[in-house]
């Protein structure tokens, strides 16, 4: 089976952000894979290990997304291919989809597996375009996922539980975390990955269109001020006390 | 034209609070770019759900016989709702159904998407979308160059206003079409009574709770209110409740009228889920947990005797 892997980078949660006029400003940023895809790494890996085939990891982003691809190749993946493009582009999803399938077009892939979603846009939108540019079925939100064949079976995390569902390959899923514990990367994978070869594709190779969007500005988020602590003798002071802010103060109850 | 068309959720046959929301914020942008606002309701008669939608600024309330809920299916009778009432702009649930059709129909009608919008205002004709970005750390302000833009919208982030609309009512002929994907079963047992997605009201628990023969505590309080239960990662990783219940970074991302917290921390990946919460209320014996920077009211005590005093003076107030 051939499996494309998507992995993005995206800042560590824990990194402070400081917003500018159009981007942030990334002197203090830690990078790190967006959690979601490192599922999606280790299932393209495991699939291999037992099914056999190959695992291509894509990157799409500015110079520093190769760091993610080394990360990748420690895991286990077999290539890695580089979509160079300004970061502030990948906040398009559409733009982003269309570059990213018509790579795996090219590449004839069975299987494309991405996180349930980016953490630093959360948009859920780039592996499921993908499955619509390819004219494939996708799985959101798997949870496991088995092979026969062509046939594929699967659960996945829907609105207040789960459901097991039906398809074939070729397909997208994007991953939910529960559908496997990933590796870390041993240290023999990491020396040996420093010397693997990173393809770069440029944007006008995999016929890119324009964008979409427009970043008109970011802000830092609306000020949160901590309110008030209520002060109060006991347990049912507290409550009363809150009861009343929320009905009378706030409104909301 | 400069249409605004909006795809509503039912939930049990009932319309959920963020069509209604939608349809509000479909008539002010429609009102500020001259268009009409249609409805879509996912099916087959309009009788339950056309005087609420026209009451909310709906013009015309469009019937669409998609079936169960199928990505495929739904996307593909949307995009041919779009493709015939050509709308500039087209408002979706960031719901997980809406997260999952919205994307394959920006794909089949060639159109720009921005998902998980907050904020929705006008400017020289086109939509200004507001989307917290990095876990809420920055908040981004987009714009979509192409004909048809279509924004996927977080529940709770629009108020609903009473603007009548013409409230037409007609049926479409649009067809869920070929699916590749088959449902074979559904588990629904683990899961919440009230959807935490599209809850107003969230009673959450953390580790204070201490293990998980206490949730019927904070269950208590979230069926006195009407109210969804949450849950911080360390409950979850701890095996007390399922993952569903997760709010946060790797849960799930909720914006209630009001979330009230009990024994969580108050962490940043904890933040990055309910952060937009409009007003918090934070439960905790430590006066410094970081949880109190964000709450708009803190209780610094044991919550094993402030939870049951909140559930039983509710109950008399709301009788
Ligand atoms: C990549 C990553 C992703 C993550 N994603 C998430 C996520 O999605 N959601 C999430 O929640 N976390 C997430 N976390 C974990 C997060 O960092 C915290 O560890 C977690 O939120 C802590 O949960 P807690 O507040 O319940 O527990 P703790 O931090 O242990 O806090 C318990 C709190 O309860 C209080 N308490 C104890 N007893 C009582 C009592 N009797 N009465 C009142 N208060 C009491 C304590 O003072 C304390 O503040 C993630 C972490 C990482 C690294």
């Amino acid at each position: 089976m051939k499996i494309v892997v998507l992995v993005k980078q995206v800042p560590d949660t824990e990194t402070s952000i400081k917003p500018g006029d159009k981007s942030i400003n990334e002197s203090g940023v830690k990078w790190i894979i967006s959690p979601y895809d490192e599922f999606a790494i280790e299932e393209g890996i495991r699939i291999r290990e037992k099914s056999g085939g190959e695992v291509i990891a894509v990157s799409l982003g500015p110079d520093r997304v190769v760091e993610a691809l080394r990360t990748a190749y420690a895991m286990g993946v077999d290539r890695a291919v580089h979509v160079k493009v300004d970061d502030y582009v990948t906040f398009d999803s559409t733009y982003t989809s269309e570059l990213l399938a018509n790579l795996i077009k090219a590449e004839n892939a069975d299987l494309v597996i991405g996180g349930r979603q980016s953490i630093d846009t959360d948009s859920s939108q780039v592996v499921i375009q993908i499955a619509e540019r390819m004219n494939v079925p996708h799985v959101a939100m798997a949870l496991k996922l088995e092979f026969d064949g062509k046939k594929v079976t699967a659960t996945r995390e829907i609105e207040g539980g789960t459901e097991v569902v039906e398809t074939s390959l070729p397909l997208a899923v994007t991953a939910q975390k529960g559908l496997n514990e990933p590796r870390y990367p041993s240290l023999k994978g990491i020396m040996s990955a420093k010397k693997k070869p990173v393809e770069v594709k440029k944007p006008e190779e995999l016929g890119a269109t324009a964008s979409k969007l427009e970043v008109v500005s970011l802000e830092p988020p609306p000020p949160r001020v901590a309110g008030r602590k209520l002060e109060a003798g006991d347990a049912q002071g507290f409550a009363s006390q809150l009861v009343k802010a929320l009905r009378e103060e706030a409104k909301v109850i | 034209m400069a249409d605004v068309l909006v795809v509503s959720e039912l939930k049990d046959g009932e319309l959920k609070k963020i069509s209604r929301e939608l349809t509000s914020a479909a008539r002010k942008i429609a009102d500020a770019i001259g268009g009409k606002v249609h409805t879509v309701v996912i099916a087959a008669s309009a009788d339950k759900y056309a005087a609420d939608l026209k009451a909310v600024g709906a013009d015309a309330i469009i019937t669409a016989n998609l079936g169960d809920f199928n990505p495929e299916g739904y996307a593909n009778g949307i995009a041919a709702i779009i493709q015939e009432k050509k709308p500039a702009v087209v408002l979706i649930p960031h719901s997980s159904q809406g997260k999952e059709y919205s994307a394959r129909v920006a794909i089949k009608v060639n159109a720009g998407i921005v998902a998980d919008a907050v904020g929705l205002s006008v400017d020289g004709g086109k939509v200004v979308a507001k989307k917290p970005i990095y876990s809420g750390k920055a908040y981004a302000n987009f714009k979509i160059s192409s004909d048809i833009q279509i924004f996927t919208v977080r529940a709770n982030s629009q108020e609903v206003s009473q603007k009548e609309g013409a409230g037409s009512v007609e049926a479409s002929s649009a067809s869920a079409g070929e699916v590749r994907l088959k449902s074979l079963s559904k588990d629904l047992s683990g899961g919440n009574k009230v959807q935490l997605a599209d809850a107003s009201i969230i009673v959450s628990g953390g580790r204070g709770i201490k293990g998980p023969e206490n949730w019927p505590l904070l269950q208590d309080l979230a069926d006195t209110l009407g109210a969804a239960l949450g849950a911080s990662r360390a409950t979850v990783d701890a095996g007390w409740i399922s993952h569903s219940h997760q709010v946060g970074q790797t849960g799930k991302t909720v914006s209630p009228n009001c979330y009230i917290a009990c024994g969580i921390s108050g962490a940043i990946q904890h933040l990055a889920g309910m952060g937009s919460s409009k007003y918090i209320v934070a439960i905790n014996k430590d006066g410094d947990a970081p949880i109190f920077k964000v709450a708009t009211y803190g209780v610094v005590a044991d919550l094993f005797e402030v939870v049951p005093a909140l559930t039983s003076e509710f109950k008399k107030v709301l009788g």
